[in-house]
């Protein structure tokens, strides 16, 4: 254990006993924490998506360059927003999970992954969807969608390789070396991209060269920015929930929890 | 300090001296890749031209990937790589004598080549020139990043997919600059931006590479 | 080397996870300048992955341990200089010769060696008609010397340890390393070491620890 982390244990409550129990009481303290947490960001993850839905949906005014096909922006833009904020949030767990040696940092990255691949996904399929009406074609090498692209990559990457090792320890700490260099890479691959795509200019139309939105259309984005914040905040602490079961199942206090639920 | 680099680049090449065969598999598989792309697209003189930087690019990328695999693998196996990191020298500096020594046997003579496929693809001479020059630049980055993958696959079941998936996306900015590099000289804009982005991407892999590699292998031989 | 501190290597309630096994805890020992300490236990019992923390290469999951009284995490390339581990692998190239394998060794090692004390290294473990030949054609017993032979180089560093180290060995060969191991003792030096082999090796002082005692129920 690091010197931080064993400050930090000496003033926690109710030792085991054990020179273990830093790291176990840890999870133990979160589980329950996280229990009550998830309901109160899941309901208004809902109710925040109905009422986004329903400003991007009827109450705000079709466009008058786009026509309809532009409300796919109020789901588009949101989960664009979260792949990347999610990739950093991964990153910085594992950077605290390498520093003090906590376990709970890297389960809380590998919660992460597979939400935050999902937020990458849903953005290029909207992406998809939204450039065949703009741009007349399914995929355009537009340096964002590309970008968002190699993220997925990077996604699947950390994901492939945290499954592919046995021992839970290596695969935590192996998948910590690959967020870390790879959000030190996304944005030398941003810009890289980025140049590389002026460079080649084609016929492709700039999403910045859109005119100003009006008010109830930000707004229906923001609502909508907030129900996915909600809701990936509710999915990822039902998954490191999950996981910590799994990963403590030989630990007295998963008996405990067991044996009380029975 | 300097003393064990070179004690360990000169194992190193001995060692690829004396198994010489695996240098020229790399090689094969280089030329190889990109002379099936003209077999798939065509003799059209023009398409090809403006292929070819992307082409031998992409080539020169697959070929690093397919042999760092073996970067670390043969010393994992027989018990090296825990004297390795047992060793009162510094990791980083091991790691570093060892990617430099890959990089000779490997990257180098797809540099020296490269010139013969921009003939093939009817590049014109300048941008041969620039080709080469981008490739001597990139490669060294393409190894190194390529030694953070190896160490972090070590061992694993289906290391080499895994090592892919990895490592490619790490790939985008080499790529990207140095194929650039050879376009934009073909089209008359200059090459000098792209090279020295090149040159940067090199400088930062050099800086930041060794040392997670390093962290990587720590961590797989646990 | 010099008269050495009462003790050298300090073990404290030491636990080691597998995977998902628990192999051992509360494992605790010290160890001085001439002691031996023979790690005992059934197969699997964590004996590899006991000389593995031993020598840093693994964490332990709960213990520390200390050389001359500082964790060894806290001194990594000290800790190193003064260890010299030998493993299941002999770490041994089938490309290089007897001679080049030895050198190379040495100098990943950092502690470089001349020719003529690798020569000497070689031929005092038997092997001087064969220094010139690829280690492929030794057989596992001259390659199991071939890495023994840096144990003769190392006379200068106070703590081995070694993992089954008379595997592979024939009688001669299993004698001579038991005496290599008794002038390392007499000199001064501590040993830690795996067997099933009887092998009788004098020293003053000598500890017998049984990992699987320390197995949790």
């Amino acid at each position: 254990m690091t010197a931080p982390a064993k400050a930090l244990a000496e003033k926690l409550p109710e030792s085991r006993g054990g020179i273990n129990w830093f790291k176990y009481a840890s999870p133990q303290t979160f589980y329950p924490l996280a229990g009550k947490l998830i309901p109160l960001f899941g309901w208004p993850a809902l109710a925040l998506a109905l009422v986004g839905l329903y400003l991007s949906f009827f109450v705000a005014p079709t466009d008058a360059t786009q026509g309809e096909s532009y409300r796919i922006i109020f789901i588009h833009v949101p989960a664009a927003w979260m792949s990347m904020i999610i990739y950093l949030a991964m990153a910085f767990w594992c950077a605290v999970g390498l520093i003090f040696n906590t376990r709970l940092s890297f389960m809380m990255s590998q919660a992460l992954a597979p939400t935050g691949a999902m937020w990458t996904f849903i953005a290029l399929w909207t992406g998809a969807l939204w450039g065949k009406p703009t741009w007349g074609a399914w995929w355009v090498w537009d340096a964002r969608l590309t970008s968002e692209l190699i993220l997925l990559f990077l996604y699947l990457g950390y994901m492939a390789l945290v499954a592919a090792i046995d021992d839970p320890r290596r695969a935590d700490r192996a998948g910590a070396v690959v967020a870390l260099v790879g959000a030190i890479n996304v944005p030398i691959i941003y810009f890289s991209v980025k140049w590389w795509n002026t460079l080649h200019q084609g016929a492709s139309v700039s999403v910045t060269s859109a005119p100003k939105m009006a008010s109830i259309m930000l707004a229906g984005m923001l609502v909508m920015a907030l129900a996915a914040w909600a809701y990936s905040v509710a999915v990822v602490l039902v998954r490191v929930r999950a996981l910590m079961l799994e990963r403590e199942r030989n630990t007295d206090w998963v008996a405990q929890l067991v044996e009380s639920s029975r | 300090m300097l003393r064990i680099l070179f004690a360990v680049v000169r194992r190193d090449l001995l060692l690829a001296w004396r198994r010489r065969a695996d240098v020229f598999t790399t090689l094969a598989f280089f030329v190889i890749v990109a002379s099936l792309f003209p077999l798939g697209v065509g003799p059209e003189a023009n398409l090809l031209r403006t292929m070819a930087p992307g082409v031998l690019w992409v080539s020169a990328l697959l070929a690093t990937l397919l042999s760092v695999t073996r970067l670390f693998a043969a010393d994992y196996a027989d018990g090296t790589l825990e004297q390795m990191l047992l060793s009162t020298e510094p990791l980083t500096l091991i790691v570093l004598g060892k990617v430099m020594a890959y990089w000779l046997v490997t990257g180098l003579p797809l540099v020296v080549l490269a010139p013969l496929l921009g003939v093939q693809f009817d590049l014109p001479q300048g941008a041969i020139g620039v080709l080469s020059l981008s490739l001597a630049l990139g490669t060294p980055a393409l190894s190194l990043l390529g030694g953070i993958g190896a160490a972090l696959t070590l061992g694993l079941r289906g290391g080499g997919v895994l090592l892919a998936l990895l490592i490619l996306p790490l790939y985008v900015p080499v790529l990207i600059f140095g194929a650039g590099a050879v376009g934009a000289d073909a089209a008359g804009l200059g090459a000098g931006a792209h090279l020295l982005l090149l040159g940067a991407c090199f400088l930062s892999a050099l800086a930041v590479s060794p040392l997670a590699t390093a962290a990587a292998l720590r961590i797989a031989m646990e | 080397m010099g008269p050495l501190p009462h003790s050298m290597l300090e073990v404290d309630q030491l636990a080691c996870l597998r995977g998902d096994a628990l192999l051992f805890r509360g494992l605790s020992f010290c160890l001085a300048g001439g002691g031996l300490l023979h790690v005992a236990g059934r197969n699997g019992a964590g004996k590899t992955s006991l000389l593995r923390l031993l020598c840093g290469l693994m964490l332990p999951e709960e213990g520390e341990i200390r050389w001359h009284g500082k964790s060894i995490r806290a001194q990594r390339e000290e800790y190193h200089g003064a260890l010299l581990f030998l493993g299941h692998a002999n770490a041994v190239k089938d490309e290089f010769s007897a001679l080049e394998n030895l050198r190379v060794a040495c100098a990943l090692a950092g502690r470089a060696v001349s020719e003529a004390q690798a020569l000497a290294a070689l031929d005092a473990i038997g092997l001087a008609h064969r220094v010139e030949l690829d280690a492929r054609h030794l057989s596992q017993g001259q390659r199991r010397r071939v890495a023994l032979a840096r144990l003769l180089l190392a006379e200068t560093v106070p703590l081995w340890i070694l993992d089954e180290p008379f595997t592979a060995l024939d009688v001669p060969a299993v004698g001579l390393l038991a005496r290599t191991i008794e002038a390392h003792l007499a000199r001064g030096g501590a040993v830690i070491y795996t067997t099933h082999q009887d092998v009788p090796i004098a020293s003053k002082s000598v500890q017998r620890i049984d990992v699987g005692e320390f197995a949790p129920c």
